[in-house]
């Protein structure tokens, strides 16, 4: 039997692999399936201070090895997380990560005062989020955005504190170093690409937000490029997403610097796919030797 | 109330019209909990998203569940490629079926793709139960024999007139309505069918189910894209079609929202 287990910013998770915000409920839908806790932990859908109605319909359209989502932070807002979700969270899951998006800075703070006083073990920062007309990925595109909500995100909470980065930049590690440089202890990274859909019958985008965000398979390379990039600007742990759907998927953003991963996408395609990387990461880590994951995070050799 | 994923058996396919196609599959754990009025999300070779389909009938004793699909798209033509001995990649039963009163006199107004799950209740009420079918013409026409044959009075609506009643499922519905003592009805269909329908049974202090249909996601109520506006307590907010629905008690659904 091989170790598993992944530490990051102190909180230790059992394995690598987190199902990703906005993909899993908060932990209550696929329990006839298979128990929370085969995870490592899970990123809980984007919550904001006060409970948020979201996006008209239709909110998702595929694309190639892909999907695009406009859900727009749909969202019972934190007390409720807190109340009805948590307890249960806490109980049957691993790591428990609040994820939390805001229209302004007094948002952001509010909603992780009230996350800060509760069992959650870490919170995930977004300010990436592209299907909201205020907040959300305006505080990620640039550095003094993402400067300023991480340092006010920071002095309110103890908590360990992930920032959570957009790839609509056209430079990632500028802003991952800013979000560094104000108290982050993990950066996650990538959340959707801004992508759009026309139905060529009606002329109309598929989407009624007429844009989203598009994750899946076919942005994988572009997020594994963007943590190697991250990974060689700052000092602090990665989480990788984007586009993981299978344990060589994991392995790769692993060898490109991240410390874990977070699945999405992949589980609307197979329930059972985060299983599935979790025993073929095992595998590959049995098969080469590999004692601890940490031997293989930012081990690529670039040439 | 709970759902399975995995790999199913395909021990019949037929094709019921051109491009709609009946399945049915050896899956005795999702018989056992399926409920008429839910679906399952069935997987594709190929694609990203699974593609959610109505159940059409259960049958409990022998452990079967049936689909009736219409090719729409790129995934429900992969879809109807496969064949008797093929296995189909099903997450289900999902979602909340149809609320049926036991003894209660009923109507079941389908729209052409509409029509397949309401045969399950059909099935299990028979004569109880009356059924209104549109369809565009005579070309489009499925499953109004299978109703006949579980005892339920099947009234025929073509829109160009071809077969049985000239025009839309409204008419026949209206008549229904006020000659017979019925305590619900179930709709499932085109969204301008759906208004008519709960405009009709309001017009008569019937209550009415409805099955919507929406963009899915996951199926199981995870990623909440699938929404349709509802009202409950005073206050509007989005639904899940595929976990909160996808049968809605009518009067809590607001179109357009």
């Amino acid at each position: 039997m091989v170790d598993m287990s992944v530490k990051i910013a102190g909180v230790e998770f059992p394995n690598p692999v987190i199902a990703a915000s906005g993909t899993y409920g908060n932990g209550e839908c696929y329990t006839d399936l298979y128990p929370l806790s085969k995870l490592g932990g899970i990123s809980c859908k984007g919550m904001t201070i006060e409970p948020k109605l979201g996006n008209p319909p239709p909110r998702i359209a595929e694309s190639y090895s892909g999907i695009l989502n406009s859900v727009g932070l749909q969202n019972i807002g934190v007390h409720g997380f807190v109340e009805y979700y948590l307890p249960t969270l806490k109980e049957e899951g691993n790591v428990i990560i609040a994820n939390v998006a805001g229209a302004t800075i007094d948002d952001y703070v509010a909603a992780v005062e009230v996350l800060d006083a509760s069992d959650v073990d870490m919170i995930e920062l977004n300010i990436s989020c592209p299907n909201v007309k205020q907040g959300g990925a305006s505080w990620g595109i640039s550095c003094e955005g993402a400067a300023s909500v991480t340092s006010a995100v920071r002095r309110a909470t103890k908590k360990p504190l992930i920032v959570k980065l957009t790839p609509n930049v056209t430079d990632i590690t500028a802003i991952a170093k800013a979000a560094e440089a104000e108290g982050a202890d993990c950066i996650s990274l990538i959340n959707t690409l801004l992508g759009m859909r026309i139905d060529v019958k009606t002329r109309r985008p598929i989407l009624k937000n007429n844009v989203g965000g598009l994750s899946g398979p076919a942005v994988f390379p572009v997020a594994v490029r963007m943590v190697w990039q991250c990974h060689n600007a700052v000092n602090i742990p990665i989480i990788g997403m984007g586009g993981i759907s299978t344990a060589e998927d994991a392995i790769e953003m692993m060898l490109a610097g991240a410390s874990a991963v977070q699945m999405g996408t992949a589980i609307f395609t197979d329930p059972y796919s985060p299983l599935k990387v979790i025993d073929g990461i095992e595998e590959y880590m049995e098969e080469n030797g590999i004692k601890s994951l940490s031997e293989i995070v930012g081990q690529v050799k670039p040439w | 109330m709970s759902f399975f994923c995995g790999k199913y058996p395909i021990i019949e396919k037929r094709t019921l019209a051109k491009g709609i196609y009946s399945v049915v599959i050896d899956a005795p754990e999702l018989a056992d909990e399926a409920e008429a009025g839910q679906f399952a999300n069935i997987g594709v070779q190929g694609f990203t998203l699974r593609r959610p389909i109505s159940i059409c009938q259960i049958d409990k004793e022998h452990g079967t569940l049936r689909f009736v699909f219409e090719v729409r798209g790129k995934g429900t033509y992969a879809l109807a490629q496969l064949s008797e001995g093929d296995s189909l990649d099903v997450l289900g039963p999902l979602g909340r079926g149809f609320n049926i009163p036991e003894g209660k006199k009923i109507i079941v107004v389908g729209g052409g793709i509409g029509v397949p799950p309401l045969l399950e209740i059909s099935r299990e009420t028979s004569s109880m139960c009356t059924a209104i079918l549109g369809f565009r013409d005579y070309t489009r026409i499925i499953l109004n024999d299978e109703f006949e044959e579980f005892g339920t009075k099947t009234i025929l609506c073509t829109d160009d007139g071809s077969v049985g009643v000239h025009g839309l499922v409204t008419a026949p519905l209206e008549e229904e309505l006020k000659s017979g003592n019925y305590a619900l009805v179930c709709a499932c269909g085109p969204e301008p069918m759906i208004k008519a329908v709960i405009k009709t049974c309001e017009a008569h202090n019937v209550p009415c189910q409805v099955s919507l249909e929406q963009r899915m996601g996951c199926g199981v109520g995870a990623c909440v894209v699938c929404s349709c506006m509802t009202v409950r307590n005073g206050r509007e907010y989005y639904s899940r079609v595929c976990k909160d629905g996808p049968v809605f008690n009518a009067e809590e659904v607001r179109f357009n929202g």
